[in-house]
């Protein structure tokens, strides 16, 4: 584990923040923390950056209690983007880095790598003011990583990036992770979450609702539902399950929903199928996330 | 604290390349140069004879009376309509008429010009004919004109600054006070400049959201402490350029005026003329001698050690409080509501000054230059007149300690305001965050 947060409380003057968290990030993964708009994830990125102290609980990194030695190992791309406006990319680039503990030398060349791997070598001189949004979203992402840190956080990383830039992106997170970093990754965009992450904890009103390997969640989810693709006709009601939907197609294959009875296995199922019908596909179907987040979520409103 | 230091620089060098920065540097010292250069390099460069005719229809006046080194007179005799109508055009600047009935009334003597006519000019008849009618006057009493002289007598005291030891200072209480006013109003401005510019910077960052990156590498108070010290060394910066460039721009102005001055002295062939100019001199002794006298006799490298104290814990006291309102705002427009709470003290040490600078030993004054908030100003105030040492060692330890509470307290806002968004905030709040943990 890379990341522990054990039993953490925050409590501002008029509400609590965290309500005992506890979260486990594993090394080298991608980490997704979910959860709807102020559910408690900045208040948990602020304690794991330092800039803000829980009440109770604690963080460890890597084994050891959280302290500001470990600051310089940890990079944080924060939701709210900026950066000097008057100030040069290069100049901008160099103090931040150096801010993480970078010597001058090292700080230099590890962005003129950066420079010419996202080519933008000719930003060096220019004013951030001169930059589009977009490419000031790529000067601070390199301000983020230059230090090569542990753990990377990135709230909401693809907000305001065009969809190649994005994908850009998206290819530098993996390779980041690649090279061994762990990433914390905040997010409300669950397809991402799909693509990227290994592992999730999704909080809702100050607590850990859901916590686990992605496949580990999703194979929680699963309703024993099946995907048809099939040709004739099917019977509404079978003894071994239900037919939730059919979606009619222009040519004589159709697709169906079912969901198996329960203590019903796969092959009777199949079985039965057959007997009706001419089968083509049959597939389980995966919950997305959003189908998760969204049954977490409103579930957990309306016990509230 | 090596994090502290690139903080210091970055906020150094981002102000020090500003074009501002050296635009308020150089045009500073150059204004106050210009100042008292311009006057001496007019008057230099004047040197038109003006041509006046003096119609005397007194008949008192003799051609000798009529003397002044710039003004040629020139008495006539005649009809004074014809010469009214002639005088412009034979190039006379203008046309004095003495009546006959001057010794009776004060106001018998006319002066037409085509222009207005210039003080200097005016005063010079004025002089001459007060003078003549006196020396008239006098003689009809029978007093000679060397009882009168001798009676002339012009009394200027001098000052002298008694210290403990028994040592005595020759001072000069004027120049004193142009001294100290100067200094107390370059420290009120100089306060509320960078004060600001602290202020401006915290909401540049807070309002650019560069901030949560920041503060995820470096304690929020080393950032604010990195700032306020940074701001405040450009402030030093300036009064070093300020100070050497004056000096520096004084010293070539004088060098390149003085063989002129001089030539102007020894042209005056009249040696009279040259005694009374002397004597002239040293009876009106000019402002700016006054402020030379004051520098020679007080000790200037105390001052100028005291002012950069002063300068520097008093910014860094205020300044830290206009850090911490900053970082309660998102706007300077919404600041306004705030600063007037620091400028307060300010306006008010500025104010308690103009008491300090008439008495600077009365109790007011005493107390203005021991509280750490008023000490800054009413001290540089009343330094130029002598103050116990023990006084001033004292009213530095309180400013320090007072440095200390206001940048612990505004610390404590600080933290919590920069990451306070969309949120309108009262006295009551900020006072409520003092006291926040963690």
């Amino acid at each position: 584990m890379i990341l522990s947060i054990q039993d953490v409380v925050k409590t501002y003057a008029e509400h609590i923040a965290l309500d005992h968290v506890s979260v486990d990030v594993p090394k080298g993964h991608i980490f997704g923390l979910l959860g709807p708009n102020g559910a408690g994830k900045t208040s948990l990125i602020r304690i794991i950056t330092q800039i803000t102290a829980p009440d109770s609980g604690r963080v460890l990194f890597d084994g050891a209690p959280l302290s500001e030695r470990h600051v310089n190992d940890i990079g944080y791309l924060p939701e709210e983007r900026g950066l000097y406006k008057k100030m040069k990319v290069g100049e901008q680039l160099m103090y931040l880095a150096q801010l993480k503990g970078m010597s001058r030398a090292e700080a230099q060349s590890k962005l003129k790598d950066w420079f010419i791997r996202l080519d933008i070598k000719d930003w060096w001189n220019k004013p951030v003011d001169d930059l589009s949004k977009g490419m000031q979203q790529k000067t601070q992402f390199i301000a983020t990583v230059v230090h090569e840190p542990a753990l990377l956080i990135l709230d909401e990383p693809f907000s305001g990036f065009d969809p190649i830039n994005a994908n850009m992106l998206k290819d530098e997170i993996l390779a980041i992770r690649d090279r061994g970093t762990t990433i914390l990754f905040s997010t409300h965009r669950m397809e991402s979450v799909e693509e990227l992450c290994d592992g999730i904890a999704l909080i809702n009103h100050a607590n850990v609702v859901l916590t686990g390997e992605k496949k580990e969640v999703q194979n929680r989810f699963k309703k024993n539902e099946f995907e048809v693709s099939f040709v004739g006709e099917l019977p509404g009601e079978t003894s071994s399950f239900d037919l939730l939907g059919m979606e009619s197609s222009q040519d004589n294959r159709r697709k169906a929903r079912i969901k198996l009875h329960e203590k019903v296995r796969i092959n009777e199922a199949l079985g039965e199928l057959i007997q009706h019908v001419d089968v083509y596909a049959f597939q389980e179907i995966i919950p997305s996330f959003n189908d998760i987040f969204i049954e977490v979520v409103s579930q957990k409103n309306k016990k509230k | 604290m090596n994090k502290i230091l690139l903080i210091i620089q970055r906020e150094y060098v981002t102000r020090v390349q500003k074009k501002s920065f050296w635009i308020a540097s150089l045009l500073a010292p150059f204004l106050i140069t210009a100042i008292y250069a311009i006057p001496i390099w007019l008057a230099l460069r004047d040197k038109e004879v003006k041509r006046v005719e003096v119609l005397d229809q007194s008949a008192m006046f003799e051609a000798k009376d009529f003397t002044d080194r710039e003004i040629q007179y020139q008495l006539i005799t005649g009809d004074l309509e014809t010469y009214k109508k002639t005088f412009a055009k034979q190039g006379f600047s203008a046309l004095v008429v003495v009546k006959k009935n001057i010794l009776e009334d004060p106001r018998a003597v006319q002066i037409f010009s085509e222009k207005n006519v210039s003080l200097p000019l005016k005063s010079s008849i004025e002089g001459i004919v007060q003078n003549k009618i006196r020396a008239v006057l006098m003689e009809k009493a029978g007093i000679s004109e060397k009882v009168y002289a001798d009676t002339q007598v012009d009394i200027s005291g001098e000052t002298i600054t008694v210290s403990e030891q028994g040592k005595e200072t020759s001072s000069s209480s004027g120049g004193a006070m142009i001294l100290a006013g100067v200094m107390g109003f370059i420290l009120y401005l100089t306060l509320l400049l960078y004060g600001s510019q602290v202020m401006n910077g915290v909401i540049e960052e807070k309002s650019s959201r560069i901030i949560e990156v920041i503060i995820s590498s470096v304690k929020p108070y080393q950032l604010m402490l990195g700032k306020i010290l940074g701001v405040g060394l450009v402030g030093l910066t300036q009064f070093l350029l300020w100070i050497v460039l004056t000096i520096g721009l004084s010293r070539v102005t004088s060098a390149l005026y003085q063989p002129e001055v001089k030539k102007e002295v020894r042209s005056i062939k009249d040696k009279k003329v040259q005694e009374a100019v002397k004597e002239v001199d040293k009876s009106d002794i000019s402002p700016m001698e006054e402020v030379s006298k004051v520098l020679a006799s007080t000790n200037i490298p105390l001052v100028i050690g005291c002012f950069m104290f002063y300068f520097f814990f008093g910014y860094l006291l205020y300044s830290s409080l206009f850090a911490a309102i900053g970082s309660a705002v998102e706007s300077s427009t919404e600041a306004q509501q705030f600063t007037f709470i620091v400028m307060i003290p300010i306006i008010i040490s500025f104010l308690m000054a103009q008491y300090t600078l008439q008495d600077p030993d009365s109790s007011v004054a005493i107390w203005a230059s021991m509280i750490p908030f008023t000490s800054p100003i009413n001290m540089m105030v009343r330094l130029p007149y002598g103050v116990p040492t023990g006084e001033l060692i004292g009213s530095m330890i309180l400013l320090v300690l007072g440095f200390l509470a206001c940048s612990w307290v505004s610390a404590r806002i600080y933290r919590v305001g920069i990451l306070m968004y969309g949120k309108k905030v009262s006295f009551k709040e900020l006072s409520k965050w003092i006291f926040y943990k963690g």
